[in-house]
């Protein structure tokens, strides 16, 4: 992984927020779908994409790629969209969102879309299958640094299901070092806020416990995201979960931390006010309204 | 016994009897030899599904994965991503049972070439009761799109359908029972996934008067019943149809005009099984009367194989009864 210098970070902020904007239009066009998630976790896809994996969007079988397996498939806007800008496919697709014949389907699909690692959609099941890919390089490869990784993406709220604590065992009993768990901690669900819905603390002593190198950082801060990814490669004898603790809704004030934002999407007013929040920067700029 | 490539010993009284299941574990370990991608995975039941044989022989490409039947499901399909050939066994009940959803969403909604071993099928599990006796995984797995489904009718056909299926891109279903059952086929009969094959024709009689369609250990039973009829001058074919899915319609389809009355013969619900595959098959190409061998709506209980397979109806006197039943219907 290269450094990230000052003029990176301010890059990434600034990219973030275009493929904010992408989710808001595809989102509006679509009628359908989830907004919170994907705003929430808009830097953590950006961070990923354009600086942390090894990949190629244009040779997207090349053998020796990182791999990112999506778990929680709903928020697939903010994949489809980050795709989108890093070259993947063009940005104009992703106006067929959700639409009869599209490669965007409205929970992920590889058969549609080939290009991706997994089909995700059904809670629970992402993590083990990335353990099942992390399991299968390291008999190949043994443990060796120079490798794969295997980076997954869950949510909070599947952590209610069983069979993700099935994954953390095995990863664990294993001691899958190449394995990155990536945890959108932003403790909302759709019946309500996590802690009430089902809690989930002490959370980062639930993964110790299982055997898991925890790190926990401010999933919007560039520069913790890349360093946890740093400092996950650096550990040869446990798999890593970064607990990265979001705000749903970032970036559009009136859409942060409200839980009813979950599933739903916004209609053309909510849509021109959120992308105007955006473009000012969450009203950070002025010149441009006044 | 007029078919060359099966048993000639397959009625006497000290014909070989071997688990099913014991079948698969060698074919395991052969598929192992052959493509150093092949790993098995198992949930805590690795002696019981005949996984011990590859296990030992690759360790390294052996994943024991506890008692967790989802996991199972989803980390086979992480590993076939990467290029593996994983192979995961538990009791059919709990896998498909239990990970039906993972199945479908992980591994055939993702078309990974998962192999799916469930052992303990059927009945005949016999003393563990109706909670580990699978009668309904054929119907559960045959309505998944991209899955291929094979129901062995003994160890050698087992064995051959594992070496086969691990050459395929398809995620597949191989049924397996536990019990020992007796050898019906010998290393020569043609086994081709897809294709089913007349077991048993008479060959005295030339008019063929109903055929019996038959999956896994109770092929041997339905074989019996067809050489009492061919004794009474009434003309009885055995079709053995190990693939349940991709279905052989064409052949089932010149049986049925053949013979103008079907008996289907399964260890399984009736409800949504084998026969209920075959039924679907003849009811859009060549309707003609059909009886159905297998559990009627009911679940099992506690006693031996034999005394189950009697009580629920699916023993040698009952087939009997639906074949003179259907030559009443025509």
């Amino acid at each position: 992984m290269i450094e990230l210098t000052d003029e990176k970070i301010k890059w990434l902020e600034l990219k973030a927020n275009e493929i904010r904007e992408s989710i808001i239009r595809m989102l509006l066009e679509a009628g359908s779908g989830h907004t919170a998630g994907p705003l929430g976790t808009t830097d953590i896809f950006t961070a990923l994409y354009f600086h942390i994996l090894k990949h190629n969007p244009h040779n997207t079988s090349w053998s020796e790629r990182d791999r990112f397996v999506l778990s929680n498939g709903h928020i697939c806007p903010v994949m489809y969209a980050t795709m989108a800008h890093a070259g993947y496919f063009p940005v104009e697709e992703l106006m067929t969102l959700r639409k009869f014949g599209s490669r965007l389907q409205g929970h992920p699909h590889r058969e549609y879309l080939k290009m991706l690692e997994n089909s995700s959609g059904p809670l629970g099941s992402g993590l083990s299958q990335a353990v099942g890919m992390a399991l299968a390089l390291k008999i190949d490869q043994g443990v060796s640094g120079s490798g794969p990784f295997i980076y997954c993406m869950l949510s909070d709220g599947e952590l209610d299901e069983g069979q993700t604590w099935e994954a953390v065992l095995l990863a664990g009993k294993n001691k899958l070092h190449n394995l990155v768990a990536i945890i959108d901690r932003n403790n909302i669900q759709i019946d309500g806020f996590t802690e009430d819905i089902m809690p989930l603390e002490p959370l980062a002593d639930k993964w110790r416990a299982f055997n898991w190198h925890v790190i926990e950082i401010d999933g919007h801060n560039f520069s913790a995201i890349v360093n946890a990814v740093g400092k996950a490669k650096a550990v040869f004898e446990k798999p890593t979960v970064i607990i990265a603790h979001t705000i749903p809704g970032k970036g559009v004030p009136a859409f942060e931390r409200k839980f009813e934002w979950h599933g739903k999407t916004p209609n053309k007013e909510e849509a021109n006010m959120a992308l105007t929040a955006l473009r000012t920067l969450e009203g950070k700029i002025k010149s441009e309204h006044e | 016994m007029n078919n060359p490539y099966l048993n000639p010993k397959i009625f006497d009284k000290d014909v070989e009897l071997v688990p099913i299941r014991k079948g698969f574990g060698e074919g395991l370990l052969a598929a192992g030899i052959a493509d150093e991608r092949v790993v098995g995975l198992c949930a805590d039941l690795t002696e019981s599904t005949q996984m011990h044989f590859f296990a030992q022989k690759f360790p390294k490409r052996f994943i024991e994965m506890g008692v967790a039947e989802q996991n199972l499901a989803s980390v086979a399909s992480g590993m076939a991503a990467m290029g593996k050939i994983p192979f995961i066994t538990s009791y059919a009940m709990f896998s498909p049972g239990r990970n039906w959803e993972q199945i479908r969403t992980t591994i055939c909604y993702n078309d990974q070439p998962v192999k799916i071993a469930g052992s303990h099928a059927g009945i005949s599990v016999g003393p563990d009761g109706g909670t580990h006796q699978a009668v309904e995984d054929i119907a559960i797995v045959r309505v998944i799109p991209n899955m291929t489904v094979i129901s062995p009718c003994d160890a050698i056909e087992a064995k051959k359908a594992t070496i086969a299926s691990a050459k395929t891109k398809q995620p597949t279903y191989i049924r397996l029972a536990r019990n020992a059952t007796p050898i019906i086929t010998t290393e020569n009969t043609i086994f081709e996934i897809g294709k089913a094959q007349i077991f048993f024709a008479s060959k005295s009689i030339e008019k063929t008067q109903v055929a019996i369609i038959a999956t896994g250990a109770l092929v041997h039973k339905a074989i019996a019943v067809a050489r009492d009829f061919e004794k009474r001058n009434i003309g009885v074919k055995v079709l053995n149809l190990s693939t349940i899915k991709p279905l052989d319609e064409d052949t089932i389809v010149l049986l049925a005009q053949e013979a103008g009355a079907i008996v289907t013969v399964e260890e399984h619900q009736i409800r949504g099984g084998m026969g209920s595959a075959v039924a679907e098959c003849l009811a859009k190409n060549h309707p003609v009367p059909i009886e159905f061998i297998g559990v009627d709506d009911v679940f099992g209980q506690s006693g031996t194989p034999e005394q189950l397979i009697e009580h629920y109806g699916m023993g040698e006197k009952s087939i009997a009864k639906a074949v003179e039943k259907v030559l009443k219907r025509k």
